[in-house]
């Protein structure tokens, strides 16, 4: 836990009790020291003073710094995969429009607006799948070109809007009194999170089209999207599980008392409260879920990581590894970190007036 | 008594609207409905199977695999069969897991208890390590450290040595390998005998002044040296040696192999140093100030008053980072490391066409493990309730 700060900041006084207050923190300061001065200058040195940024070809490079060309020339492939380069303004117009969508979920009011809700979670995915993938007008885009960042937000939006209506049912029936419906969602649960994500997505993409019949043919991009939901609710579930555990029992036995339905006790009265209780939880599992957005690469999907996992394959361009998975980590770190003090104002922001002492929390 | 039991059916028990029938009807329907989708989905595998002529069954196991396997813990040629394939890949996913979770703890606890120094550019560090390493992806990190820095290390003639006893190279890392002479076995089970010695003595000592540690390090180390003394040191090293195209002796660790535990207990460490961080603030600060005034020496806090009730927070959530790593291990095949799912969901799923079959075995196993950690974890918590108050 970090010391109170001072009232007003004082460099020496800071410096001699975070630093310099013994033998051990003046050895330990020197260790920082030396490993900043072991780190830093020769990471500026690469990646920005000796590195090259102009460029159209591989022989614009060849210094000792990081060659920027190389993610300069691979960038649209890296953003939109394969999707052809006359229609990429649909992508684009596609995030503007989730924006836009969005938009409403500033406004405190709006938030707790239903339509405001299935306009993002309904129509929105609707008019999306109709915009990036076509038909009815709009030239059709076989999904096997998608790819890219753009892929990456695809497989992640769907996973993290099935997640939390499918966590929360599960959730709802594994503590249900009824044990059939409780059976049935404990071994969904546990079988689904018990084993690694990478069979479930081999799961779906080999074993999936045995289990239909003869002649209906899922898309791979479809059947992956279905893998990624199933464990994404999984691990949903029991993170509001433990928020369901964390609402005190009266609060049940009121809204019962009152005669509120099952579905209206849950509604109103035990999910706003429990969902409320796992806000780090079910943003961790967001993260979670963007970051294992990268395995649908291994059933051969290009995704932003599969399009540079090509580019630093390509032979014509080998010897730039570091600054393709450089640029990677750079996009999947902004996304994940922003994600998390995202959610961190969030719970700030929701914990306000409640005043729960640090020892009881 | 019906008449008098307050609790007793409501009278319109048989109305449609009664909850008991109405819970009945829906859990038979959603039973039905799992029930019938399985056979569905049965039905249309083995319409499909024998329409594109795939066998079923577990006797492939039984045939001969017809491939080569790199790296193996057992014996294992392209004649053996494909239950054999699938032990080998079960024992290097199990190595990797093993040595990634001893690396993985160590790592983590260090940063953990960084995290929490006095120190602010330690902290401000431990800080930087655990919020770079976590946010970006696992599969991102094993690509980088396999393709951007392990393959492109030069050759074996210009291999970077470390104190000439190990050597890294594009080969992968080349290590001193343990030869066990007469009388190893005999150190082995003097070692055991120690450690249960030492055990017992622990106990037997336990009065909580912080005394006992001569007699328990005495307890450890006196069979081994006795026998060290009898029959000699009986541990000769093989170090690797460059003749002239490839190093001799010692042992190799594949770039696979090194790549893949690195990658996954740098991972796996910035998970557990935030839970060690949570742990060690989740003890109350009037616990160690209570110890203290008792005049309990500062290093005795930290042991009888801190850390036990701090592993009561950590353990639950360490374990499920185990099994994380375990599973995570799956990756793997990215980098063809010979792990279960590279070689069996892989290789021998490509060769039979044995979807089903090959997914559920693989499935099955990583669930054995984690049900038997959870089963484990379950123990844990109920023996650490009794302690508690």
């Amino acid at each position: 836990m970090d010391a109170m700060p001072p009232r007003r900041f004082d460099l020496l006084a800071w410096a001699r009790t975070q630093l310099f207050s013994g033998p051990l923190n003046i050895a330990l300061t020197l260790l920082g020291l030396w490993l900043l001065w072991l780190t830093v200058p020769p990471l500026i040195d690469w990646a920005l003073l000796k590195a090259q940024f102009v460029g159209s070809s591989r022989e614009d490079c060849g210094g000792e710094g990081a060659c920027w060309v190389f993610v300069r020339v691979h960038l649209p492939q890296f953003l939109y995969g394969f999707y052809p380069e006359e229609q990429r303004w649909r992508v684009n117009l596609g995030v503007l429009l989730l924006a836009l969508f969005a938009l409403p979920l500033a406004w405190r009011r709006l938030r707790e607006n239903v339509w405001v809700w299935v306009g993002l979670l309904v129509v929105y995915p609707l008019l999306a799948w109709w915009l990036f993938h076509g038909g009815l007008g709009l030239p059709e885009v076989e999904t096997s070109r998608w790819g890219g960042l753009f892929l990456t937000l695809v497989v992640a939006g769907a996973s993290m809007s099935a997640a939390l209506p499918l966590g929360i049912l599960l959730a709802l029936g594994r503590r249900s009194s009824l044990p059939a419906v409780k059976a049935v969602c404990t071994v969904f649960i546990e079988f689904w999170r018990g084993v690694p994500h990478i069979t479930v997505l081999f799961m779906a993409s080999v074993m999936l089209p045995l289990f239909l019949p003869a002649g209906v043919d899922l898309d791979k991009l479809l059947r992956a999207l279905i893998g990624v939901a199933v464990f994404a609710g999984a691990y949903m579930a029991e993170v509001i599980r433990g928020g369901l555990q964390g609402v005190p029992a009266g609060q049940l036995e009121a809204a019962k008392a009152l005669g509120l339905s099952y579905w209206q006790q849950m509604r109103l009265v035990v999910l706003p409260q429990a969902l409320r209780l796992v806000i780090p939880g079910i943003v961790n599992v967001f993260i979670a879920l963007f970051k294992d957005t990268s395995l649908v690469l291994i059933i051969g999907l290009f995704d932003l990581l599969g399009m540079v996992q090509a580019a630093v394959t390509n032979p014509q361009w080998l010897g730039y590894a570091v600054e393709g998975y450089v640029f990677a980590a750079l996009v999947f770190w902004l996304f994940c970190y922003g994600m998390s003090v995202l959610s961190r104002r969030l719970e700030r922001r929701l914990n306000v007036g409640r005043h729960v002492p640090e020892d009881l929390a | 008594m019906a008449a008098l039991d307050p609790i007793g059916p409501p009278r319109r028990a048989s109305s449609w609207r009664s909850p008991r029938l109405r819970a009945w009807l829906l859990q038979a329907a959603l039973l039905a409905a799992v029930l019938g989708a399985v056979a569905l989905m049965f039905g249309n595998a083995l319409d499909n199977l024998a329409r594109q002529g795939i066998a079923s069954g577990f006797g492939f196991l039984s045939q001969p695999a017809g491939f080569g396997i790199e790296t193996t813990l057992i014996e294992y040629s392209e004649t053996s069969s494909y239950g054999r394939a699938f032990l080998v890949g079960l024992l290097n996913t199990l190595l990797v897991s093993a040595i990634g979770i001893v690396l993985a703890t160590v790592l983590g606890f260090v940063i953990g208890v960084a995290r929490l120094s006095p120190n602010a550019l330690i902290r401000g560090w431990a800080y930087a390590y655990v919020e770079l390493i976590r946010n970006v992806p696992l599969l991102l990190q094993i690509f980088f450290w396999y393709f951007a820095v392990l393959r492109p290390l030069p050759g074996p003639r210009e291999a970077i040595s470390l104190f000439d006893v190990a050597f890294l190279s594009n080969r992968g890392l080349q290590l001193p390998k343990p030869l066990p002479e007469d009388g190893f076995g005999w150190l082995v089970a003097a070692l055991a005998l120690g450690v249960v010695a030492a055990l017992l003595v622990a106990r037997w000592r336990r009065d909580g002044a912080g005394r006992r540690w001569p007699w328990t390090l005495a307890a450890l180390l006196l069979p081994p040296a006795a026998v060290v003394l009898a029959v000699g040191w009986p541990l000769a090293w093989s170090v690797p040696e460059l003749s002239r195209f490839n190093f001799h002796g010692g042992m190799t660790l594949t770039p696979e192999f090194v790549a893949l535990v690195l990658a996954l207990s740098l991972y796996t460490a910035s998970f557990i140093a935030e839970i060690v961080r949570a742990g060690l603030q989740s003890v109350r600060r009037g616990q160690r100030e209570a110890a203290l005034a008792l005049g309990l020496p500062p290093r005795l806090v930290l042991r009888k008053v801190v850390l036990p009730q701090a592993m009561r927070v950590i353990v639950p959530p360490l374990t499920n980072q185990y099994l994380n790593l375990t599973k995570n291990s799956s990756l793997a095949a990215a980098i063809a490391y010979p792990d279960l799912v590279s070689v069996f969901a892989g290789t021998v799923l490509n060769q039979t066409g044995q979807a089903v079959e090959v997914i559920s075995i693989t499935m099955a196993v990583y669930l054995a493990i984690s049900l038997a950690i959870a089963a484990l974890m379950a123990w844990y918590n109920r023996r650490q309730a009794l302690v508690e108050r």
